[in-house]
């Protein structure tokens, strides 16, 4: 591809206004995919709620961690911010301008600014390339011109994320798994995004393997000010990470608040049960906690449990459970429930749960 | 697969570029292609068939050439060589007419030299078998692909169209439409309009099977994360299609394209032996069976001739592509 004159040249690390500006505000987001019967008049018969109303704000060069188990609706989330998935419903707002429903064409220059890191390394990067033209793509596919040529800027690339230059004209098939995700970053990181949405970013790779690739993402976020989004399902993982973490079930946030005052006192009984499934290391310590075995498995996202979708699975569940769904209300600073019985939460937090769901 | 670099270890994998440098200095990649060119050279029954395959070629590029060197010209007649009761060559083991100046006999009756006119023959059998396949292999891909890429009603309609050609009566509408299509057509007229129609014909009718190949494989290919990594980049549907997805579909289309090509030869004798094929007197490997089938118990080497033609055509194609699609995709063996 050819790059024609009206190109900009790539700038130097291009910071997401001040540090700890909102840069991408999501509200009510839901993705409804619909199930349909029927050979030739199709007629939707239901819909796979797998998203089904989301908030959540992330600000300027901090990281958010998404978790939950699978089928969450985590990966779903991830791919409408990016706009892989057109949303069903609510709205995602980036740097101030409201992005959901954009057209495609309008969205293609503000992609230079939302990228994503993929899950497998092993299918996100086409067999048939080579490294250079894959991490060269974004260049050509955006016509952004480079200071000293396309094959310069990838090469800085590659060294960036610790790969050798000289390895521009391989394939990835002669690459290893981590070698091939940091690839993959550094494809993500070429045409300096502000906001990266990394969706699984270390959970196909060797235990071994992971820390070193979230050290670079750690990196990277210092050196270029970048803001993530990280989906996982390792809960050491996103602590690792992450400034705030927010936890899904069943297409729904349960829980969010920064990653200490969670991590030490998580309050939705989901989050207590997933976190006393983590393993502790330390056989002196691991004597004292109990651990939480969930009943069940997770329900159908085709007919969810009415109001609160933890209600049948929950130790703690009681009538008003399933009947009226609690809503997000922020017990601490900077730490939302939506729980009528959260755990290690201050002595009124049960009564302004009641308030705020307006049955007190 | 070929074993990817082996990284054990996390010092080995902190610190990759000590490990690759130690692989001397060759950081030169190679790509799939070069590697399925070097397991392909190592099978030598598919080397045999592509080294025949190339022979035939060169054989039909150089007809004239051949037939100046070592026969004489299709349309002459040499009836001095045939016995006038019979109608059978007076020389030669079995009455074939095999000489020093006729390397493989010549026909009954006219006398014409068969060398020349299989070496001719062979040019009309792989120009309708290529233009054909090309035909086919342009159009099955083109819609397999969009096809498998789009999905919902493009998918539908193309589906459904397939299932159409696949079902379609391909000998009779030949049959029926070489019968109509005479004159002058689109500046086309005589052999050359034979041809054109042949390749229409064969092609035309014949793209749906790769088609239904490609379309299956882009739909396994869609899924594949680089596909929303290039959309993710803001890649448009054609980008995504020819320089993401088609590199990939190369190894089905070059396979298929190898075994196609001996179905199509196939396909042009029958037609010529049909009798809807190029006319006489052109050189055609099913016309001259079909004119050596009324007296084959008298001059059996007549018919022979352009059938062995035929048989090992189509061997050196099918051994060349099975190979081919062993090299190319060593796990579906």
């Amino acid at each position: 591809m050819v790059t024609t004159p009206d190109t900009t040249v790539v700038e130097e690390p291009r910071p997401a206004g001040p540090e700890g500006e909102v840069l991408l505000e999501v509200s009510g987001l839901r993705k409804h995919f619909p199930v349909t019967r029927g050979a030739v008049v199709k007629r939707q018969v239901g819909a796979v709620k797998a998203v089904d109303g989301v908030d959540f704000t992330v600000r300027a060069g901090r990281t958010l961690g998404l978790v939950g188990e699978s089928g969450c609706g985590k990966t779903t989330t991830g791919r409408m911010i990016t706009r892989l998935l057109e949303p069903t419903d609510g709205r995602i707002v980036f740097e101030g301008r409201d992005i959901t429903h954009v057209s495609q064409g309008t969205m293609r220059p503000l992609r230079r600014d939302i990228q994503m890191i993929f899950q497998d390394p092993y299918s996100s990067l086409n067999p048939r390339k080579t490294v250079g033209s894959i991490v060269g793509a974004p260049f050509r596919l955006q016509n952004v011109a480079t200071e000293a040529g396309v094959k310069k800027a990838v090469q800085d690339l590659l060294d960036v994320v610790g790969l050798n230059p000289e390895h521009y004209n391989r394939y990835p098939h002669e690459f290893s798994g981590g070698q091939r995700q940091r690839i993959g970053i550094a494809r993500t990181l070429a045409l300096r995004p502000k906001l990266i949405v990394a969706d699984e970013p270390v959970s196909a790779l060797d235990v071994s393997i992971q820390a070193q690739v979230v050290n670079l993402l750690e990196d990277l976020q210092d050196e270029f000010h970048l803001t993530y989004v990280v989906i996982a399902h390792d809960l050491s993982v996103v602590r690792h990470i992450s400034d705030q973490v927010g936890v899904m079930y069943l297409g729904k946030m349960v829980e969010l608040g920064d990653n200490e005052s969670l991590y030490d006192g998580p309050m939705h009984p989901y989050t207590v049960a997933l976190l006393s499934a983590v393993p502790v290391p330390d056989p002196s310590v691991r004597g004292g906690r109990e651990r939480i075995r969930l009943q069940g498995d997770v329900p159908s996202p085709l007919n969810p449990p009415p109001a609160c979708r933890f209600h049948t699975r929950c130790w703690k569940a009681q009538e008003v459970c399933g009947q009226v769904e609690p809503p997000m209300v922020e017990l601490k600073p900077g730490h939302q429930v939506a729980c009528h019985f959260p755990e290690n939460a201050p002595p009124d937090a049960e009564s302004r749960v009641a308030k705020a769901a307006g049955i007190a | 697969m070929t074993a990817p670099i082996e990284v054990s270890g996390s010092e080995a994998e902190a610190q990759p570029e000590a490990v690759l440098a130690g692989m001397g200095g060759k950081v030169e990649g190679r790509s799939l292609g070069q590697i399925a060119w070097m397991r392909l050279r190592r099978d030598k029954v598919a080397m045999s068939g592509g080294a025949l395959v190339i022979l035939l070629i060169l054989m039909a590029i150089f007809a004239p050439l051949l037939t100046s060197w070592f026969g004489h010209p299709t349309g002459e007649f040499h009836q001095d060589m045939i016995d006038p009761n019979l109608q059978r060559p007076l020389h030669g083991p079995w009455h074939s007419g095999i000489s020093g100046k006729f390397l493989l006999g010549v026909e009954p009756t006219n006398g014409r030299d068969i060398f020349s006119r299989i070496v001719y023959g062979a040019r009309i059998s792989l120009l309708i078998a290529f233009l054909a396949t090309l035909l086919s292999v342009v159009i099955g891909s083109t819609l397999g692909i969009v096809a498998g890429y789009f999905g919902g009603w493009v998918d539908t309609v193309i589906a459904r169209a397939m299932d159409v050609f696949l079902a379609f009566p391909l000998l009779l509408f030949a049959i029926a439409l070489a019968g109509v299509v005479q004159g002058k057509v689109f500046g086309l007229s005589g052999n050359g309009l034979r041809i054109g129609l042949l390749i229409f014909i064969i092609g035309f009718f014949n793209w749906a099977y790769i088609g239904r190949i490609i379309r299956g494989q882009t739909l396994s290919l869609r899924e594949r994360e680089f596909v929303d990594a290039a959309r993710s980049m803001g890649a448009r549907a054609p980008y995504i299609l020819f320089r993401e997805l088609l590199p990939n579909l190369v190894a089905p289309i070059l396979v298929y394209s190898t075994l196609l090509i001996p179905t199509n030869i196939l396909f042009e004798a029958a037609l010529s032996y049909l009798g809807v094929g190029v006319n006489e007197p052109t050189p055609t490997w099913g016309g001259m069976l079909a004119q050596a089938v009324p007296i084959y118990s008298v001059d059996p080497w007549f018919m022979i001739v352009p059938g062995v033609a035929i048989f090992i055509t189509v061997l050196a194609f099918n051994l060349f592509g099975d190979g081919l699609r062993d090299a190319l995709d060593p796990r579906a063996r």
